[in-house]
């Protein structure tokens, strides 16, 4: 079992709501992610979501695209993105670590190579964009034999057939994308994003996070309301955008990505009296 | 219905055992090449697709519809020519299929007046499309026009540049170009930019896709919308020689027109199919544009099929002289043909097709596009091998008006 399942148990006696930072491996160059990771634990992060870069990130949004630019300038792949959460897993052996990235650099690896590298590196899940449930044997299956959770997306449109097919695939936990559109994009309606997670968890029991549109600690707390996790990509990927580049990531950044992190947590364990 | 563990995707099989017509399967599938690759938000919008596919691909108004615009509009049946001065040079009987004398050019248009016929059907109001040389835009902003839709072009800014006169034409079309400035700046990244705009509009718009890649069910649709061209090549060779051709050659980037000229000839043994891809400056040296030839399978924009990629898994830039052909993957249903051993793929240099549009010029007074010029290149090898009395039939897929400063360039002209 991955480290996802015991932390959605916890966090559920808890009555609390997982938070899920999103970063780009290698973005902006190889020697931050570590230390960005280990600072957005420090900020109260249940989960992290390491972006694996990719020449073409089609599903991604323009802020997340140009960090996988970022990346590849420096040549930063799936090997070097395992690399990194081994280098994690030294000290932080506790916080759960998902991959989300597209289905090439996989197959180029190997799927069953990769699974059990990415199992040997301590990689809790992996989330593949490009791979709905249609397509997903064998590779789910390499992953479950590897004790990794494949995690699978739920759009606005997805019906409640594929929503059952898909609860059949996945485990750890599956991703609502709350909007329409690629990563970043704008707008949330929390009144709709209820209903409709009310409808996925009939057909499906696993704990639901939501992403794509969530940008403070305001739709954070209003997003935990009626989700298990939030999931916060394009924001926190357009602050680390916002400093300069160097070889190694400033104190000042990672002490603003802390404090961001620090922001949301305290806004989402605001929420727990009104939680549904 | 043959199963995907009942298709033998080793080489040398008898195309007399398979069923073309019965592909792709229901996932989507040649073999192991196809399926649909896409994001969860993507579904709903292919699903909806496929559906109507399904529905009006066989609905006689939709059929007749077609029909009528590709013969009073595009001007079909395009013509079947047969190449006497480069028959006599290049020592075989040279046959063009004229998709150059379509409007707009090429055959792009076939594709483009089946999907806007589609899209009208489906009430969609706004159409997308990528284009790397400009054919594909040019003929979709061409029907988005007769139809009243609005159209945006997604464009490589790179491409922007190199096909400035196409890119005015789309604007006087009334089209929207939008110049995309990530990744590699070519049609890739075009391709990526129109998905993310479909993703984010979907209520309203349809994608039109310009070849016979993309998830399913675009490289079925695509193909039977482009294969009107080899069931009038075969009405018309047979009409006018008597028998069918040793060989057919058509240029494949995407693939879109070798399909379509192929597909009505998948069971006929006795011809012999080849697809000339774009080798650049030769495969030898990295720089080209051939993943049949010298890439391996993998997944990207919504199919499996072969790429060009890294040993990362990262796609690779292209290069080729022809924007048309200047693609990392390729449609699945030419994998699955390579692997089953029905067509052979090779590559065709830069310096091969230019010889080859000259001869096209010199010889018979025909501008070929670099693209087809591929074709023609790989026809002459073809025909020093074959000799005297074999027909070999080239699909001429578009004219080369819009590649003549790309000549000149090449030749140190300046016009």
């Amino acid at each position: 079992m991955s480290r996802l399942t015991p932390l959605f148990a916890r966090l559920k006696t808890e009555n609390r709501t997982a938070l899920i930072p999103y970063i780009t491996a290698g973005d902006p160059a190889p020697a931050y992610t570590l230390d960005l990771m280990h600072a957005l634990v420090a900020g109260g992060a249940d989960v992290i979501e390491l972006g694996v870069p990719f020449s073409d990130p089609m599903a991604d949004g323009p802020v997340i695209a140009l960090a996988h630019e970022r990346a590849l300038a420096h040549g930063v792949g799936l090997k070097d993105v395992l690399d990194i959460v081994r280098a994690f897993r030294k000290t932080d052996q506790r916080t759960p670590v998902v991959l989300m990235g597209y289905q090439n650099p996989i197959e180029a690896m190997g799927v069953n190579a990769f699974a059990r590298h990415a199992a040997e590196s301590g990689v809790d899940g992996v989330l593949t964009v490009d791979l709905p449930p249609e397509e997903a044997e064998p590779t789910a299956a390499a992953y479950r034999a590897a004790h990794i959770d494949p995690i699978f997306l739920i759009a606005p449109t997805t019906s409640p057939e594929r929503v059952r097919l898909i609860a059949k695939l996945a485990s750890g936990f599956v991703y609502y994308v709350s909007l329409k559109g690629v990563t970043g994009a704008q707008n949330l309606d929390i009144e709709a994003l209820d209903a409709r997670l009310a409808m996925i968890r009939t057909d499906c029991s696993l704990p639901v996070g939501v992403g794509f549109g969530i940008r403070n600690a305001e739709t954070a707390r209003a997003v935990s309301r009626v989700a298990d996790a939030v999931i916060i990509g394009s924001t926190l990927v357009q602050l680390i955008a916002d400093h300069p580049i160097q070889e190694r990531p400033s104190s000042t950044l990672l002490a603003e990505v802390r404090d961001f992190i620090v922001g949301i947590r305290h806004a989402l364990d605001e929420s727990i009296p009104t939680k549904a | 219905m043959q199963t995907k563990d009942t298709v033998p995707t080793t080489p040398a099989v008898e195309p007399s055992v398979i069923d073309f017509t019965q592909f792709p399967d229901e996932h989507g599938r040649f073999g192991e090449y196809g399926g649909k690759y896409v994001a969860e938000t993507l579904m709903g919008a292919i699903q909806e697709l496929q559906d109507a596919y399904e529905h009006y691909r066989t609905d006689p108004d939709f059929i007749r519809e077609f029909e009528t615009d590709l013969k009073d509009y595009v001007g079909r049946p395009s013509a079947m020519y047969r190449a006497a001065r480069m028959s006599d040079a290049y020592g075989a009987e040279i046959w063009f299929k004229r998709e150059d004398l379509n409007h707009t050019g090429a055959h792009k248009i076939n594709n483009a007046i089946g999907q806007a016929l589609l899209a009208k059907r489906l009430g969609k109001t706004r159409i997308i499309a990528e284009t790397g040389a400009g054919q594909h835009g040019v003929a979709t902003a061409t029907v988005a026009a007769r139809l009243g839709l609005e159209c945006v072009i997604y464009m490589g800014a790179e491409d922007v540049i190199r096909q400035q006169p196409n890119v005015y034409r789309m604007k006087l079309l009334g089209a929207t170009v939008v110049p995309v400035e990530s990744g590699t700046r070519t049609l890739k990244d075009a391709l990526n930019e129109a998905m993310r705009d479909w993703v984010t509009n979907v209520d309203n718009t349809f994608y039109i896709i310009g070849t016979v890649a993309g998830p399913h069910p675009y490289p079925q649709m695509v193909r039977d919308f482009q294969s009107v061209i080899g069931r009038e090549a075969k009405a018309q060779i047979l009409e006018k020689t008597g028998r069918l051709p040793d060989a057919i050659v058509a240029c494949v980037g995407g693939g879109s027109n070798a399909i379509g000229i192929f597909h009505d000839f998948l069971a006929d043994e006795s011809v012999a199919l080849y697809g000339a891809e774009a080798g650049g400056d030769g495969v030898e040296t990295g720089r080209h544009a051939a993943p049949l030839t010298a890439g391996r399978p993998g997944v990207l924009h919504g199919n499996r099929t072969y790429l060009m990629e890294d040993d990362n898994g990262q796609i690779m830039a292209t290069h080729s002289i022809s924007a048309g052909l200047d693609y990392p993957g390729v449609g699945p249903e030419h994998s699955w043909l390579k692997d089953i051993g029905r067509v052979t793929y090779d590559a065709i240099t830069d310096a091969e097709a230019m010889s080859a549009f000259h001869d096209v010029m010199r010889y018979e007074g025909i501008i070929p596009a670099l693209e087809s010029s591929h074709a023609v290149a790989y026809a002459r090898k073809l025909a020093a091998k074959y000799g005297e009395g074999k027909i070999i039939l080239v699909n001429l897929s578009g004219r080369g008006d819009k590649d003549i400063n790309t000549v000149a360039k090449m030749e140190g002209i300046t016009l």
